[in-house]
């Protein structure tokens, strides 16, 4: 994959509107041929009484991108926060069915959730620093869950800062508060932190649509770097994000899984009319 | 994308009417600035009218005697005679305003953390922030009569702890409510960044909700701090009052709002000088705590 991901950038930089339609088979052709990190099945979600996600079964495959589309208010982020069980949060939502991660349904009442929120980490869509240094903010997700010594905690900072793309403009005030970067820069931030856990898959909640054109380009070249290592799940509004970073896309409409498809397949041949309506800007 | 064609408007745009209510705009704009602009600069008048007041009379009575001696009766017909302080009443202010804070910031920065983060929009969390705005505005010479009876009957006098105690159920609304709406006002996302990070709730609380809402917190504190330093009326039913300092909790204990108060009821200029100094006194402290939190805090994010 990582041969073709150069080619996909430039793609994307000549051609910011379209799909590199030459890097979206091959992705498409390996997301075939993936096995699945987590396994959805007939999933159901529930805000009160109000049936947000209907009988969903879905793959995410293995070190792959899944892109989530469809209208507002369509399932696609009550799906994402299922996965890391962030609804738990809120008294009044539920969710019924099966996710299975590593072989256990992560919605069964006994499942720590702690842990499986360091496996299952998540990027937001605002950044979302906290009131601390920029090393302070890395360090905190790890310290929640490892003992290292100090040695160590350098260390694993700068591998998370490298692999979200931040070192190099912040290696010199580590020691100064978050809140001082740009939006882009923060978000990089969010997702250093995220990997600084070393999760298994990581979900992006629509983690661009606060950024500028350059600071978005910039986290999708970092999502397809980070899929060598990582499950990537990423809801997005913008069809052509999907195009450009997912590897297989799931299309949601009024709480149902309507398609899933290799992303090439889905861009070029949808099998469903709704589908076809969304992707050619009918409705939504 | 559907695309419903509206009818075509016909062209109404009068040149005079859009001339009229431009006018009208810009009279309306003008008296609302002005009406604004007049009403600030009347409060600025009697604030500013107050502060002077205090400031000269205040530093007319002030000496080096006001911080090292304890009431003395008044030197009035007597030359001789030596001039009182306020010893008693700064020291005796200093420990019931610093227990009451002491008491009652931990038990209103957790009450305020329960109606924010534990108890949003439950039955229980509105009685208790119900409950807690009308303790705001009670009367504090109501809380002066309840530690009264709580406090002071059962001991069988006056006592300084009494007026701490009262001091401390003043602060604990006032904290509440600040710390309260200061965790409202972050972001849901922020606590499910870090909740997402696999943090427990009490982690997420105590090492990021309350670090970002600091500043919005210690100015809760800090208002609560004011507002006791110059409370009287609960003081008079709990600690009295004491002519001569007394640092024994167990005992009436002097403090600045009752020195004031006593010493400018008095009618001899030379008490009713040192009641303006206390005055002075009290405005200061308040004031300059203000200005070293504030300063704190801004160093620190």
């Amino acid at each position: 994959m990582s041969s073709t991901s150069g080619l996909e950038a430039q793609g994307m930089k000549q051609t910011p509107g379209r799909p590199a339609m030459a890097g979206l088979q091959a992705r498409s052709e390996a997301a075939l041929n993936a096995t699945a990190r987590v396994a959805v099945r007939n999933l159901e979600f529930f805000y009160g009484d109000n049936r947000a996600l209907k009988g969903i079964t879905l793959d995410l495959p293995e070190r792959q991108v899944t892109g989530m589309i469809g209208p507002s208010g369509c399932g696609k982020s009550t799906l994402l926060r299922v996965l890391n069980r962030m609804y738990s949060l809120y008294p009044g939502q539920r969710a019924t069915g099966e996710v299975i991660l590593d072989g256990r349904n992560i919605l069964d009442a006994d499942v720590d959730i702690n842990a499986l929120r360091a496996r299952v980490g998540m990027v937001f869509q605002k950044p979302t620093p906290f009131p601390m240094t920029i090393a302070e903010n890395i360090a905190f997700g790890i310290r929640l869950h490892e003992r290292l010594t100090k040695a160590q905690m350098e260390e694993r900072i700068e591998w998370a800062l490298t692999r979200a793309a931040l070192w190099g403009e912040v290696k010199d005030r580590l020691n100064t508060s978050a809140m001082g970067l740009s939006g882009g820069q923060q978000q990089r931030l969010c997702i250093a932190r995220t990997i600084a856990v070393r999760p298994e898959v990581i979900l992006f909640d629509e983690p661009t649509s606060a950024l500028d054109p350059l600071s978005t380009l910039k986290i999708e070249e970092l999502i397809d770097e980070l899929k060598r290592d990582f499950t990537i799940a990423i809801v997005t509004h913008n069809m052509q994000q999907a195009a450009r970073c997912a590897d297989q896309v799931a299309f949601f409409y009024l709480g149902e899984l309507i398609e899933v498809a290799p992303a090439a397949q889905l861009f070029t041949a949808p099998q469903h009319a709704r589908t076809q309506e969304y992707i050619t800007g009918r409705f939504g | 994308m559907s695309t419903t064609t509206l009818p075509a408007l016909t062209p109404v745009k009068d040149a005079g009417v859009a001339a009229s209510l431009g006018r009208r705009r810009k009279r309306l704009d003008a008296l609302l600035r002005w009406f604004c602009i007049g009403a600030t600069a009347l409060a600025l008048l009697f604030l500013a009218s107050i502060l002077l007041t205090l400031v000269l009379r205040g530093l007319e009575g002030l000496s080096w005697a006001t911080f090292t001696r304890e009431f003395q009766p008044t030197t009035y017909g007597d030359p001789e005679a030596p001039t009182g302080g306020l010893l008693h009443a700064i020291i005796g202010s200093l420990i019931q305003t610093a227990i009451a804070t002491a008491v009652g910031t931990p038990i209103g920065l957790l009450v305020g953390t329960y109606l924010a983060e534990y108890a949003r929009g439950s039955l229980l969390g509105n009685a208790v922030r119900f409950v807690s705005d009308v303790l705001l505005s009670a009367p504090s010479i109501l809380i002066g009569l309840f530690i009264y009876q709580l406090v002071v009957l059962p001991m069988g006098g006056f006592s300084g702890i009494a007026g701490a105690l009262a001091l401390a159920i003043i602060v604990i609304p006032v904290v509440v409510r600040t710390t309260e709406d200061m965790l409202q006002l972050l972001p849901n996302t922020l606590r499910e960044a870090v909740v997402g990070l696999g943090a427990p709730k009490w982690k997420m609380i105590t090492l990021v909700a309350y670090r970002a809402a600091l500043p919005g917190i210690v100015t809760g504190i800090l208002l609560a701090v004011a507002r006791i330093a110059g409370e009287t009326a609960p003081l008079l039913l709990t600690s009295f009052g004491n002519s001569v300092l007394s640092t024994d909790l167990a005992r009436s204990m002097a403090s600045l709002p009752i020195a004031i108060y006593q010493q400018a009821n008095s009618g001899f200029p030379d008490l009713i000088a040192i009641a303006w100094a206390g005055a002075l006194i009290v405005t200061a402290g308040v004031l300059i705590l203000n200005i070293v939190a504030r300063f704190a805090v801004r160093s620190r994010s």
